[in-house]
């Protein structure tokens, strides 16, 4: 009785629906004036973007031209090689790749274990541990800065890749990420594995993760973009050039005495390169993550 | 008798299991979250030394010189005045980007992309490209200016135009996200409602005002709210752009927090200035979780 009640009411809306979505989407047919507005915005909404890619491109002085060209004269790559070499941005990359591959990775097993206990362990205190996990959220990284400066420094970690990714090797936001994707796993699953004998552990790692892999994508995903953006704590634990991430180490290339903004820029659209092939590609992960906490369900 | 003990008995062991389990995030959570928290709390009531031990118990001395300094409340009017001039611009050039990202028709997905793409700049990047912008003499907007025979401004050095230029760059930088977020609510707004609204014969601006508004107001709340958190932690913006300058006009409240620990090293003035920080961003996130449940329950 129920399901058959709820499938027709389910038919009755699909029905509804269909027509009325061909209907919006003959109404959409674009007038191309609409169209053409699209466009400009998209143009006006990237130009600093593709002007900031444009001035990359400039050989010699022409960046230094007034009124500004917004199209390079001739297209010279030289400023990417400049900025790898001399900045030294291959190196800052390579600390950025190391801090943000760890904490995502980090992130990814340690909400893992959190997120089962939550979802498949019946244990006492069970929703005051979760409630203790989300209250982190509620504390500002800017609070914590000045202790958390102070024990890195007495562990030894300033300017170490300890120092950059310790902090952040624990998430609540990924945890509850997690946590609502396991506990669509049905029950039996777990039942069914702990007859066949198979552990706790077995379970998480052979059957949970294999099933979660959209949800650890996100996770994943919003970790690394978050860890590679980070700007005010490796600015506080890192004082070798060596040891810079690309966002403090790109800030304090403009802030030297011989500034080429075209250099810069060069740099500017390389730190961001891997950021955008994750946005690009992982465009659907990267809205999950971002609207988690913002759209229901 | 005999059950109960066996109940309580699987039950500590479940525990036992569990804790096994959140071992790894609470140790984390226990050093780099909640005992700073409290050690924060300790510094902010104690002179500190120049290399961050405690000296002398100084009671509420760190507060009460916070509400004398005028370093202080002019770092909290920067903060205000910088909500201000971002929050609502982010929402009035967030909704209509996401009113045209939610058109169906063939491509959308490249515009989506588009308008959202901020999400992929780090503060950092923005902060540069719009430094470069910003150039007082072979800056684009100058340039751009000077078409419109405007004045020469000296966007980052004028005490007028610094916090709205790193207001701006913060709106840019922050707009992708503003998108996707208020374009996943109006997703969420079925067709049927939109329908029956025309069928009523209200126009497309009557159904905007009292049908699409109404179903996005949660979304348009949370991004208020992420967007005012955002502003009370911006940080990177202005030590790329100004370094609180000029004459302390873009000196907001992290910034501050920052200059009196890493350069005055005056920990227990800082800790005292996070604290405050803190109760802010406390009331904030309360808001939003309050709304957020709201959402959920009636939504």
């Amino acid at each position: 009785m129920m399901p058959a009640s709820a499938t027709s009411a389910y038919e009755v809306a699909a029905a509804g629906r269909r027509p009325a979505r061909a209907r919006a989407l003959r109404r959409a047919a674009p007038g191309a004036g609409l169209g053409l507005l699209m466009v400009l915005v998209a143009l006006i909404v990237l130009f600093p973007l593709l002007f900031a890619l444009s001035t990359s491109l400039k050989g010699g002085a022409e960046v230094n031209l007034y009124p500004p060209t917004l199209w390079p004269r001739s297209l010279d790559l030289g400023n990417y090689a400049a900025a790898l070499q001399q900045a030294p941005l291959a190196r800052f990359l390579l600390n950025s790749l190391i801090q943000s591959g760890a904490i995502t990775l980090g992130q990814l097993i340690t909400a893992s274990l959190a997120a089962f206990a939550f979802s498949f362990i019946e244990f006492p205190g069970r929703r005051w541990l979760f409630f203790l996990f989300l209250s982190t959220l509620m504390i500002p990284a800017e609070v914590t800065l000045i202790p958390n400066y102070l024990t890195v420094r007495s562990f030894g970690w300033l300017d170490t890749y300890p120092g950059l990714i310790a902090p952040y090797l624990a998430t609540a936001f990924g945890t509850f990420l997690l946590r609502q994707f396991f506990l669509t796993i049905p029950r039996e699953l777990a039942d069914a594995a702990r007859i066949d004998g198979a552990s706790r552990r077995r379970f998480l790692w052979t059957i949970v993760v294999p099933l979660s892999r959209p949800a650890l994508a996100t996770l994943a995903i919003y970790a690394f973009l978050s860890s590679w953006n980070q700007y005010l704590w490796p600015l506080l634990v890192i004082n070798s050039t060596e040891m810079r991430t690309v966002q403090i180490g790109l800030a304090l290339l403009q802030s030297q005495e011989i500034l080429s903004w075209s250099l810069v820029m060069a740099g500017v659209i390389l730190i961001i390169l891997p950021t955008v092939v994750l946005f690009v590609f992982g465009y659907r992960h990267v809205v999950r993550g971002l609207t988690a906490g913002a759209v229901k369900g | 008798m005999s059950g109960r003990t066996r109940a309580g008995l699987a039950s500590a062991r479940a525990l036992v299991q569990a804790l096994a389990y959140l071992a790894p995030s609470l140790l984390v959570f226990a050093v780099f979250v909640f005992y700073p928290l409290v050690r924060n709390a300790q510094l902010s009531l104690y002179d500190t030394t120049p290399f961050g031990d405690l000296s002398r118990f100084a009671g509420a001395g760190n507060y009460a010189e916070l509400l004398r300094s005028g370093e202080f409340l002019g770092s909290l009017r920067v903060t205000v005045l910088f909500a201000v001039y971002t929050v609502p611009a982010g929402l009035v050039l967030g909704l209509p980007l996401a009113l045209l990202a939610n058109r169906r028709m063939r491509g959308i997905a490249a515009f989506r992309t588009a308008y959202s793409f901020t999400i992929a700049v780090s503060i950092a990047a923005a902060a540069l490209i719009w430094e470069w912008m910003f150039d007082p003499n072979v800056g684009i907007l100058n340039y751009l200016l000077s078409l419109a025979h405007g004045p020469r401004i000296g966007w980052l050095t004028d005490p007028h135009w610094a916090l709205p230029a790193v207001a701006a760059t913060t709106v840019w930088q922050s707009l992708g996200f503003n998108v996707v977020v208020l374009l996943a609510a109006l997703q969420g707004v079925p067709d049927e409602l939109v329908e029956a609204a025309r069928i009523d014969g209200s126009g497309q601006w009557a159904v905007f005002r009292h049908v699409i508004v109404p179903a996005i107001s949660p979304a348009l709340f949370f991004v208020g709210v992420v967007a005012t958190l955002g502003v009370l932690q911006s940080f990177g913006q202005i030590h790329i752009l100004t370094q609180g300058g000029p004459v302390g006009a873009t000196n907001a409240i992290v910034y501050s927090i920052y200059r009196n620990a890493f350069f005055n090293f005056r920990f227990g003035l800082a800790a005292a200035q996070a604290m405050v920080l803190f109760v802010l961003v406390l009331a904030f996130t309360t808001l939003q979780f309050a709304v957020f449940e709201r959402w959920v329950s009636y939504g």
